[in-house]
């Protein structure tokens, strides 16, 4: 029974191949072309470098964001999950010796750590897709708990002295890449698989769009749930494993600030913030663009607050310009079809 | 083009009237030179399928759109040269839109009265004075509601009520309802026209825009059928039969013989035995033969989509068995249901059927992944195979496959919702009110489809509660009143209006 108060949240149809990459790409020249012209020393390979060692954190946590967001839902555990993956790598170091551990208990840290962050996502998961809660309560709920958890494990202090071979993870370069940044662009290759060749990946658009229609689809929409949260857990792991890595130390709180930059990425690429539009490649060109943004601002000389209200700008400037757009492409239409 | 008749409430002077009014938008004319009149009191119908221009001549009527030209619009006397909707809704001009455009969260006085306390200046809002004045309109209509309660806490019919008790405040003189009789059963339908037969003895013109003719013909005075933005004519509702407005809507005659055909010989492919949901339905035994449409009719609450859910592994039954092929079979999920060959397409296409902004071509695949995936991924050649065999199996008439399926007419987007699920190769279908919301013409290629799938041995079952549909287009009807099946019909032994008798007692 459709009641007449039920507003179908229809949604701007996903446009060729490549529309929702031009906004980024332009963004991304458009940055390009102004601290060029700004300051001779951007187009460096200092620059370069801060922002391919800068990147893959943020990223990281914005690939672990993406997927619940194309749910219609929210993971605003992200970054509290991927401390206490690093907490893990750290407290199995630590019983292995510290600084003298050898890299077999490196490995096992990784895998516990990355078991512990799916198990994050998978709790999450189970509760949204059984329960029906809302996202951002349930998300909220697990963030909360796993600060005051890791608070606790670690007094609020910082968790160091890890063994020298866990550097290169951190700073190394493999044929002149950074290492964190092989590591992130492996995981936005297996997350652009898994968006538009996958099973999973059709229905988490399809649940994303309307999820009491994919159920009468036949699509599991609890399974999809469940696996989305999971993997954003998982997601955040490796981002936890690289920051311990960057910082070689672990503090819970260690980038809480990237959470709603994560959102903020997610939506400059071209994401549907109600779920069921957006693509992983655009999201990486908005992640770059925001980076070089914040590189540029620095090589100018504007204080790290400044880059920061100016991706505030940006976001609503971007909001501005896409509803311009849409408003040129529906006269488009119209003027084509009739 | 037909000249207009003079119709049964002829009064000397028109409340209404406009002529040769053409719209234009960008290059392609909505309207072609249609005049419309409307007498005082008058009942008017406005009939006509999807875009033949209904609801832009509403729209020319209350000033939202400027017709081409000089096109004056005289309404109770006065010439407008340029309506605008400020004038309109001045001069008395309403409309009650089918989404009907209320407030779910605000009481019954706030959505009636709400008008009168929104101005240019800010102000107190007067309580008082509000429920007085929404006390006041109900009692015209006859009608009496608790008017502190949330809107939502309404039914449809008593939410009509109120959109037209509002659309009543202040000094209203001509009424358009777009589709109102859309989700009301028989008996709010009745009382509905009940109000809308006061209206118009207290002088205020009605103009229905309605897809369900025999309503139509029952309440108004004249028709005005406009086709492809043209006026058909003009015409007393006595003289009209539903399908001579068909014809006149679709500028074709449909055959409306009766498609029944036994297929007693055939395997049955679903036999169901004493199936039981306590409060739904209840010792449900039924039976659907290879290549046979069964059709089930009942009021709304007769336990239809409750049924079809059951059979589709939505809903677990509390007793019976549940064949398929003679094989006994229990669904956990409708994932279930779908692997063991039964679809279910839903009777609400919009929320439910499709995911509206989702392209052509997911929707088309959603159900059969399995079909085009290799390997774990999505091949994208049988993706497009599959995708475009379907498109051209059912005619599907699209842009392009990635467009989305809103952007598709209702006929269209059921035959994508078909397509859907004919390309997970299914033993037994089931429809359930497949021609809701999709226009008169599209109805019978809708038919024609589901003769051609029968044809070819697909055994289906047809829900509706539109009797003729069921009674033209299955082999054997079964009646569904409370829960029970209190009838079996054989369409070849059985007139229309004995069925109707039979189902309306």
């Amino acid at each position: 029974m459709t009641s007449p108060f039920l507003v179908l949240p229809l949604r701007r149809p996903q446009q060729g191949l490549s529309a929702d990459l031009a906004g980024p790409l332009a963004a991304f020249v458009l940055v390009m072309l102004v601290f060029s012209l700004a300051t001779p020393r951007f187009l460096s390979s200092a620059t370069f470098g801060s922002v391919a060692f800068q990147l893959p954190e943020l990223g990281l946590l914005t690939l672990a964001m993406l997927l619940p967001i194309l749910t219609g839902g929210l993971n605003l555990a992200i970054t509290f999950t991927a401390n206490i993956a690093g907490l893990t790598v750290a407290w199995v170091l630590h019983r292995n010796g510290g600084v003298d551990a050898g890299p077999a208990a490196f490995a096992l840290g990784v895998v516990l750590a990355l078991a512990a962050g799916a198990a994050s996502g998978l709790v999450m998961g189970l509760v949204i897709a059984f329960s029906r809660a809302h996202p951002i309560l349930v998300t909220l709920a697990m963030m909360i708990f796993l600060r005051g958890l890791g608070e606790f494990l670690t007094r609020g202090g910082d968790i160091s002295g890890f063994p020298a071979f866990i550097r290169p993870f951190g700073h190394g370069s493999v044929l002149g890449v950074p290492v964190p940044l092989v590591v992130f662009l492996a995981c936005a290759g297996l997350w652009h698989l898994l968006l538009s060749r996958t099973r999973l990946g059709f229905n988490i658009y399809m649940i994303g769009s309307n999820i009491a229609a994919a159920r009468y689809s036949g699509v599991d929409t609890r399974k999809v749930i469940v696996l989305v949260y999971t993997l954003s857990g998982l997601m955040c792991s490796v981002a936890g494993i690289i920051m311990l890595a960057r910082f070689n130390s672990v503090r819970v709180g260690h980038g809480e600030a990237y959470l709603l930059i994560t959102v903020l990425a997610c939506f400059l690429g071209g994401v549907d913030p109600f779920g069921g539009f957006g693509r992983a490649i655009p999201v990486v060109v908005a992640l770059v663009v925001l980076q070089l943004l914040s590189s540029g601002l620095n090589l100018l000389g504007a204080s790290q607050h400044l880059a920061t209200a100016v991706w505030g700008m940006l976001l609503v400037a971007v909001m501005i310009l896409r509803w311009l757009a849409g408003q040129a492409v529906a006269r488009i239409e119209r003027r084509r079809r009739r | 083009m037909a000249t207009a008749v003079p119709g049964a409430a002829a009064a000397p002077r028109p409340l209404l009237s406009l002529s040769d009014v053409s719209v234009t938008f960008g290059g392609v004319q909505a309207l072609k030179g249609v005049s419309f009149e409307v007498m005082p009191g008058e009942v008017h119908c406005l009939a006509g399928e999807n875009g033949s221009g209904k609801s832009t001549l509403i729209k020319v009527i209350t000033g939202v759109y400027r017709p081409d030209g000089v096109a004056r619009i005289t309404f109770d006397g006065v010439v407008y040269d340029h309506m605008t909707p400020v004038a309109a809704q001045a001069a008395g001009i309403r409309v009650i839109w089918q989404d009907l455009a209320l407030f779910p969260e605000m009481t019954v006085a706030e959505n009636i009265a709400f008008q009168e306390v929104v101005g240019a200046r800010p102000r107190l809002v007067d309580h008082r004075a509000m429920r007085e004045t929404a006390r006041r309109v109900l009692a015209r209509l006859g009608t009496s509601l608790d008017l502190d309660l949330p809107l939502r806490d309404y039914s449809i019919a008593r939410r009509q009520i109120v959109a037209i008790a509002r659309a009543l405040v202040g000094e209203a003189k001509i009424i358009f309802m777009d589709e109102p009789t859309a989700s009301l059963t028989q008996a709010e339908t009745r009382h509905l026209l009940d109000i809308v037969r006061t209206l118009s003895r207290e002088g205020i013109a009605v103009v229905f825009v309605s897809h369900r003719l025999a309503e139509v013909i029952e309440v108004s005075d004249r028709i005005t059928v406009l086709r492809d933005g043209r006026l058909v004519g003009v015409y007393p509702a006595k003289e009209m039969t539903p399908s001579r407005i068909t014809e006149l809507m679709t500028g074709r005659t449909f055959d409306t013989n009766v498609r029944a055909r036994s297929r007693a010989g055939a395997p049955a492919v679903l036999t169901v035995e004493g199936l039981t949901r306590r409060g739904e339905f209840e010792n449900v035994s039924l039976e659907v033969r290879r290549g046979e449409t069964l059709g089930i009719t009942g009021l709304l609450g007769a336990g239809r989509t409750e049924l079809a859910l059951t059979l589709f592994g939505m809903r677990r039954p509390h007793a019976g068995t549940i064949r398929l092929d003679g094989e006994p079979v229990r669904f956990a999920s409708n994932r279930d249901a779908i692997r063991a060959g039964i679809a279910y397409l839903s009777e609400d296409r919009l929320a439910l059927g499709l995911i509206q902004p989702q392209s052509i071509a997911d929707n088309l695949v959603v159900a059969s992944l399995d079909r085009i995936i290799r390997g774990g991924l999505i091949s994208r050649r049988r993706k497009e195979e599959l995708v475009s065999r379907w498109i051209s199996e059912l005619g599907i008439r699209i842009g392009r496959p990635e467009d989305a399926v809103s952007t598709l007419s209702g006929g269209n987007q059921q035959r994508v919702a078909i397509a859907k699920w004919l390309a997970t190769d299914p033993r037994l279908l089931i429809l359930d009110a497949p021609t809701v919301g999709v226009d008169v013409g599209a109805r019978a290629g809708i038919f024609d489809i589901v003769a051609r799938l029968a044809e070819e041995g697909l055994a289906i079952i047809l829900i509706s509660d539109e009797l003729p549909e069921v009674y033209y287009n299955a082999d054997r009807v079964l009646h569904l009143a409370r829960g029970r099946i209190v009838g079996e019909y054989d369409p070849r032994s059985i007139t229309l209006p004995e069925l109707e008798a039979a189902v309306y007692a």
